[in-house]
């Protein structure tokens, strides 16, 4: 068990910076994702924890020791890749019990660290298989193992000698729809059962929102926002969080503050958003600014004072995703089925609940609000 | 005619062309083998009679033969084992993202383009016991029937390292990064994945060099007429060597018969390093 911190690191491949600047601590038994869009610096970040890249600035940290020259055989941590990377000359038990062969464990109390002899690693190789129901596939190899039972040897092969700190590079991007929630409960019950720092790579939203602890969003190499799952959600610090998180993406429209002695409200082309006048004190009339409202934040009222035509209707079942013209911009309204139906063509009433209207500066993208 | 026998007849006609070269390039002059080792010719050459099988069994178990067969077997252990340790060192050396490793590869794999000629004309340089830059070294000089074989089989090893780095360095940049990545991360350093991972995943590829490398070796012939002649006292006559110089007009049988004996261990050899080495070579999925 440990924590992870990074303290300004940087990584560039020649001329391209693939991590820029990163301070991130992660808290030892955290669930820590990393979310981003593909070449986003995730993955890198990652790949430098477990040492497989080095450092090109700043200082990386696992528990109390520096590791940016520490080997990565010599750092004690587990990862599960993408591919799984399993062996594929070994059978399932080989490939398991690959992490306890060449490392020394601390097993006996007040002695130095010593190898495992065959029996103490055949009893940790069975404990792994059987905590993930592979008992009965020890013999067979990887070839012979479906995508799910790949991944589970995977998980299995991190798990047996208890590291520090386990590393995941989307796991679940190889397995069915079906598979993949399942497997994100087993591992969110895992990470509970280890109690140990977890640190997961992935570009889904739904894994990083259902699994993570905290969330830190990155995007060009750059850390965007970290914080628990909800909290990124609903304050997103700036547009990119705004709009990379929810799915459907968040409903961004630029608009000016316009300041009345009713209150204070956004105007948007010939339209206008009222806001909640003490929590936009600070906003100069004139502003320009960016709206951003979520698609559930969104309701036809008959009182409402944004119009707006409707486009497209999607029906997904559950619920009804309204796609509207707004000016000349789309915005998408979500609508439980059982709501009042809607067709292409008509035009809606809409308004947004003030506790939930985001707004951001144009320029630096930044949260105003 | 139904579509099947269409489709049968217009199969057949397709593989016409290579049946016609495969009997007339390779099947009839093994049935010829057959037919000389089977007949004795007259002092000219021109007539021949029947003598039997018998003739096979002196031949197989003559002098000529196990002693042309002993010297090619050295020459494959010789050149097998260093050519393919060797192989898989370049190999593994050139196997990086380094600038311009792409020279290196180039330089490693151009022996491939040179003939066994062209290496036997290097090597008569290097190790000619008169004007040879190796001349003095004892260890494979071309003047001692002891170690003539080892001085040839130099020139093999060389002229072979090219196709044995290609093909291994073909079979390692097929290794996933990750697997190597995943082993590192198990606490195993370089030399322990090298042994744990990368050979065991090339072991396809070693097979199949192993095979065509031995079937190289028992083949040898040019490069020991080129260095030594078969000298010195005949110390480099390899099997095709002899079979070469047993051909004559009067005498069209021996080696007939030998190059079908070389033929058959050759076969032999072939099977069992597939049977053998199956069993341990890992193919994977």
């Amino acid at each position: 068990m440990s924590e992870v911190a990074f303290d300004g690191v940087t990584k560039r491949f020649g001329e391209v910076t693939a991590v820029d600047q990163l301070t991130l601590d992660i808290a030892d038994g955290e669930f820590m994702v990393l979310l981003g869009p593909s070449g986003c610096g995730k993955t890198t970040a990652l790949r430098m924890i477990a040492g497989l890249e080095t450092v090109t600035e700043g200082t990386l940290r696992i528990g109390d020791r520096v590791v940016n020259d520490v080997e990565a055989k010599d750092r004690d941590i587990a990862m599960v890749f993408q591919s799984y990377a399993l062996y594929p000359h070994m059978t399932v038990a080989r490939n398991i019990e690959s992490p306890l062969v060449a490392r020394r464990f601390h097993v006996d109390a007040d002695a130095p660290p010593r190898k495992l002899t065959a029996a103490e690693r055949s009893e940790r190789v069975d404990q792994a298989a059987r905590s993930l129901g592979l008992t009965d596939l020890m013999g067979r190899k990887p070839a012979a193992l479906s995508g799910g039972q790949r991944q589970r040897v995977a998980l299995a092969r991190a798990i047996v000698a208890r590291p520090s700190a386990f590393l995941m590079d989307e796991p679940l991007s190889n397995l069915d729809a079906k598979l993949r929630a399942q497997t994100r409960i087993e591992l969110v019950e895992l990470h509970e059962r280890l109690a140990t720092t977890f640190v997961y790579v992935t570009h889904d939203q739904v894994e990083a929102m259902t699994m993570a602890d905290r969330i830190a969003v990155l995007n060009e190499g750059r850390l965007q926002q970290v914080g628990p799952p909800q909290a990124v959600y609903e304050r997103p610090h700036n547009l990119f969080v705004a709009r990379f998180i929810g799915s459907p993406p968040m409903n961004t429209v630029p608009g000016t503050v316009v300041r009345t002695d009713t209150g204070v409200a956004v105007q948007l082309g010939g339209q206008r958003i009222d806001l909640d006048p003490v929590a936009h004190e600070p906003l100069a009339d004139g502003t320009e600014v960016v709206i951003g409202v979520r698609p559930e934040h969104l309701a036809v009222d008959p009182d409402g004072q944004v119009k707006a035509q409707v486009r497209a209707v999607e029906w997904l079942g559950h619920e009804r995703l309204v796609v509207c013209d707004l000016a000349e911009h789309h915005i998408t309204v979500r609508q439980s089925s059982g709501a009042e139906p809607v067709a292409p063509g008509d035009v809606l009433a809409l308004t947004a609940d003030p506790a939930h209207v985001h707004l951001f500066d144009p320029n630096t993208t930044e949260r105003l609000n | 005619m139904s579509r099947r026998t269409r489709d049968a007849l217009v199969g057949y006609a397709l593989l016409v062309p290579s049946a016609v070269i495969f009997v007339w390039f390779f099947f009839y002059p093994l049935v010829r083998l057959f037919v000389m080792g089977l007949h004795q010719q007259n002092r000219t050459g021109t007539a021949e009679r029947y003598v039997g099988w018998s003739r096979f069994g002196d031949v197989l178990t003559g002098e000529q033969f196990t002693e042309g067969l002993r010297i090619s077997a050295t020459y494959v252990l010789y050149t097998v084992p260093l050519g393919l340790v060797l192989g898989v060192l370049l190999a593994v050396a050139a196997n990086r993202r380094l600038k311009g490793i792409k020279v290196f590869q180039t330089i490693f794999s151009s022996t491939i383009a040179s003939s066994v000629a062209v290496a036997s004309v290097v090597f008569f340089v290097l190790l000619n016991p008169q004007i040879g830059y190796f001349s003095s070294v004892k260890f494979f000089s071309l003047s001692d029937p002891d170690t003539a074989l080892r001085g040839v089989a130099l020139s093999s090893v060389w002229q072979n390292l090219g196709l044995t780095f290609v093909i291994v360095l073909a079979g390692l940049q097929a290794i996933p990064d990750e697997v190597d990545e995943a082993a590192t991360l198990d606490g195993y350093g370089p030399v322990r994945r090298f042994f744990r991972v990368t050979l065991p995943l090339i072991s396809p590829t070693l097979m199949f060099l192993a095979v065509v490398l031995v079937i190289f070796a028992l083949q040898a012939f040019a490069q020991a007429d080129i260095l030594t002649q078969g000298g010195p006292v005949g110390a480099t006559e390899t099997l095709v060597f002899k079979i070469f110089r047993s051909q004559q007009p009067i005498d069209q049988g021996t080696g007939s018969i030998m190059a079908l004996g070389l033929f058959g261990i050759t076969l032999l050899v072939s099977l069992a390093q597939f049977l053998l080495l199956e069993r341990r070579v890992h193919y994977g999925n």
